[in-house]
């Protein structure tokens, strides 16, 4: 059942009507309201881009070095000092393809589940679709991404990897990884709004998601046994994604499909979770 | 009358909060941690309990008696608001004028009860809302105009005349922290000057920026409503809600009292403050901006020294106000604003300027303010308090009490300035000299 019921736009006055009451049970996703609101979108989310960096020094290079600190110290403790197989890639090249994707989602899924708790100024004092607060950071992080992308390229010239067809998959996969960022980030985020717990607890959660993919690790490293159950972590996925379209090895789709089914299982509940919540967000800040 | 010409249609709009239920303090630390351990079902319960109303019967509304920690911000409210109609909403604190705005804008849900608004709906709680301090004059409107509803195209059309109206072109390339809090507030408020919406909800808004600019927005107002546009207006200044309304409701408890013209709104409204029960027990008020209730109790004493509710114009007063925080109180400071019943500010005392700065108090105590000569006439007024600790803000009741000052013959002449004339009366001594005027001086 939907909040909102437009007449006909085509008469200019008093043709919208909006009834307003009690919202009880599980609500539709309003996509014709969302796209009302595009413009406040555009702006939101341009404003965390130029907000991010303010007042630094390095600027946009903070982008580019989150993620390059990270890569060389898991090259020396993981590459280096506890020499993880890595099915013969190097093992820099192996880590840096997994790590720039798992910072956008880390960074993506951690802004986003408290988008709500910082916009409560702005939630109790204006109406908007309240799903444009944890979408927002998603979109704002691509920025981040694609500087960091370019990390890439040296390290590609060096080894000499060329790209292949393979590369051609790349887009689905930058969807995926916003699509798993976003269905962790409405689930938290509504989470968040009522339990502050999540901001203490989103620590120790990024930290084992983390292990729970094979960023650091070969996923061919997991035994037969569990390796369906591994599959349904979406993180995976993205990860394995990216690793076959950037590097140009085979894709192992038995660790990529299951986990783009369950990614947009989590982006689909998440979202009518959140529709479900929203009517008491205001209430409980 | 015909639906058509309806903007606003609410019909048994009900709404209940509850508050936080406090905590029990224990004696002994077996109990405190056994309380410790199994606090986390408890929180839950409690967070839970905070938008969960299965326990309350909505549709009775006795139910406010029986359990404490349920506020009725509104209690059964209908009434419609005609196109192009400029409705005022007023009412004591707590009297559910903000909320029914809020519900109206969609902000957050009734418990029961519904509404229907007609046409392209915007509000205006406050003035400035998203803006960035990181961000620029020029980034800011773009943003806020965005925020209050407006299409980037309507901004960019319109982007000359905001920036002309708040006065601020020098400074629009320049990050907002940079500017003062007055820059601040008119580049806000000229963004939602040009807001053009069929209906418009406005809470409280006017109350902010300098005398002169208070002039512009207030004409801008009445220009908005005189182009047929429908506006729902929250105001304690009653003379701009006599000025800009043609109908206004009064709100007492959640309750829809009064629904008519201004004067008689406004008359209705402040013979029920003079004749209402004063409490002056404000720790239970509910706060906003998370301030927390530091404030506890006002008492005016009297020449006597007694505790009363009115006071001789022109008597010695000394208010006397009850604190109560969770530490000791760093480089405390305590003041309030009295205004009148119309919302005109008329004096303000403070710590800091009267005395200066205090040392660090204990948690708890009181704080008096001694006044020599009460230089008001007689009538009903508010108190405004508040109390802060270094530079931080740590309560804020807005009207929190009031006072009724009764008539005295404060010179000695039987003779007293016309209340229609002064709001205050002041001590002046005269002295005739004879035989010379000034133009003589050769």
């Amino acid at each position: 059942m939907a909040f909102f019921s437009f007449s006909n736009n085509s008469d200019p006055i008093g043709s919208q009507v909006t009834i307003i009451k009690p919202r009880t049970g599980w609500q539709a996703i309003n996509f014709k309201e969302l796209f009302e609101y595009r413009d406040l979108f555009y702006f939101l989310v341009w404003r965390d881009i130029k907000v991010l960096y303010a007042q630094t020094i390095l600027g946009f290079l903070w982008a580019i070095l989150q993620p390059l600190v990270q890569i060389v110290i898991f090259s020396i403790i993981f590459g280096k000092v506890a020499k993880i197989g890595t099915d013969g890639i190097p093992y820099i090249l192996f880590s840096s393809v997994a790590i720039i994707p798992w910072t956008f989602m880390s960074q993506a899924m951690t802004t986003s589940s408290q988008s709500l708790v910082t916009g409560q100024n702005m939630l109790g004092k204006v109406y908007f679709p309240r799903l444009i607060y944890p979408v927002t950071p998603i979109l704002a992080k691509l920025v981040d991404f694609s500087i960091s992308m370019l990390l890439i390229l040296p390290l590609f010239f060096y080894y000499g990897v060329t790209p292949t067809w393979n590369l051609l998959f790349l887009p689905l996969f930058i969807g995926l990884m916003m699509c798993v960022a976003a269905g962790v980030g409405v689930w938290l985020s509504a989470m968040a709004i009522r339990f502050r717990d999540v901001k203490f607890a989103m620590p120790f959660f990024i930290q084992m998601l983390m292990y729970t993919a094979p960023i650091v690790y070969s996923s061919s490293s997991i035994s037969g046994n569990f390796r369906t159950l591994y599959s349904l972590n979406p993180i995976v996925s993205v990860i394995e994604g990216f690793r076959a379209s950037l590097l140009g090895i085979p894709f192992s789709w038995e660790f990529i499909l299951p986990g783009m089914i369950s990614a947009v299982i989590l982006l689909v509940t998440g979202t009518y979770y959140f529709q479900r919540m929203e009517r008491v967000f205001v209430d409980v800040i | 009358m015909s639906s058509n010409e309806l903007a606003i249609k609410v019909e048994h709009i009900k709404k209940i909060y509850r508050i936080g239920v406090k905590d029990k303090i224990h004696d002994s630390f077996g109990k405190t941690l056994f309380d410790f351990v199994k606090s986390p079902l408890k929180n839950y319960r409690n967070y839970r309990s905070l938008y969960t109303f299965n326990d309350v019967d909505t549709s009775d509304l006795v139910a406010d008696h029986q359990q404490d920690d349920i506020i009725w911000a509104i209690k059964d409210i209908s009434f419609e608001v005609k196109k192009g109609e400029v409705l005022g909403l007023i009412g004591g604190n707590g009297a559910g004028k903000s909320t029914l705005l809020k519900i109206l804008a969609r902000i957050t849900d009734p418990t029961s009860g519904r509404a229907e608004v007609r046409g392209r709906i915007s509000s205006l709680l406050e003035v400035g809302t998203g803006f960035h301090q990181e961000l620029t004059g020029h980034e800011n409107v773009f943003l806020n105009g965005t925020i209050l509803g407006m299409k980037k195209k309507e901004i960019d059309n319109k982007f000359d005349e905001i920036v002309d109206f708040s006065g601020v072109e020098q400074f629009i390339d320049t990050p907002v922290k940079r500017y003062s809090s007055g820059m601040k507030v008119r580049l806000a408020f000229a963004v939602a000057a040009f807001m053009e919406p069929e209906i418009l909800l406005v809470d409280e808004v006017l109350a902010v920026g300098d005398a002169a600019f208070q002039t512009k927005c207030i004409g801008k107002m009445r220009e908005v409503s005189g182009q047929g546009r429908t506006v729902m207006f929250v105001s304690h200044n009653m003379t701009a809600i006599d000025h800009l309304c043609e109908r206004v409701l009064v709100l007492e408890n959640g309750k829809l009292m009064v629904d008519a013209e201004p004067d008689q709104a406004i008359a209705a409204y402040t013979r029920s403050i003079s004749q209402s029960a004063t409490d002056n027990n404000i720790a239970d008020v509910p706060r906003k901006n998370g301030y927390s209730p530091v404030l506890q109790k006002v008492e005016f004493i009297d020449r006597r020294g007694e505790s009363v509710s009115s006071v001789q114009s022109g008597d010695p007063l000394t208010v006397r106000i009850h604190y109560r925080h969770d530490d000791e109180i760093k480089d405390p400071h305590f003041g309030f604003i009295v205004e009148t019943v119309m919302g005109v500010k008329i004096f303000w005392v403070q710590t800091k300027m009267q005395k200066g700065p205090l040392p660090d108090i204990a948690p708890a105590g009181v704080i008096e303010c001694r006044i020599p000569r009460l230089p008001l006439l007689a009538g009903t007024y508010f108190l405004t308090l508040g109390c802060g600790a270094q530079t931080h803000q740590l309560d804020h009741v807005e009207r929190a009490c009031q006072i009724q000052v009764t008539e005295a013959d404060v010179f000695g002449t039987g003779r007293n300035p016309n209340p229609k004339i002064a709001m205050i009366f002041v001590d002046a001594d005269w002295e005739i000299t004879q035989g010379t005027a000034v133009c003589d001086k050769n």
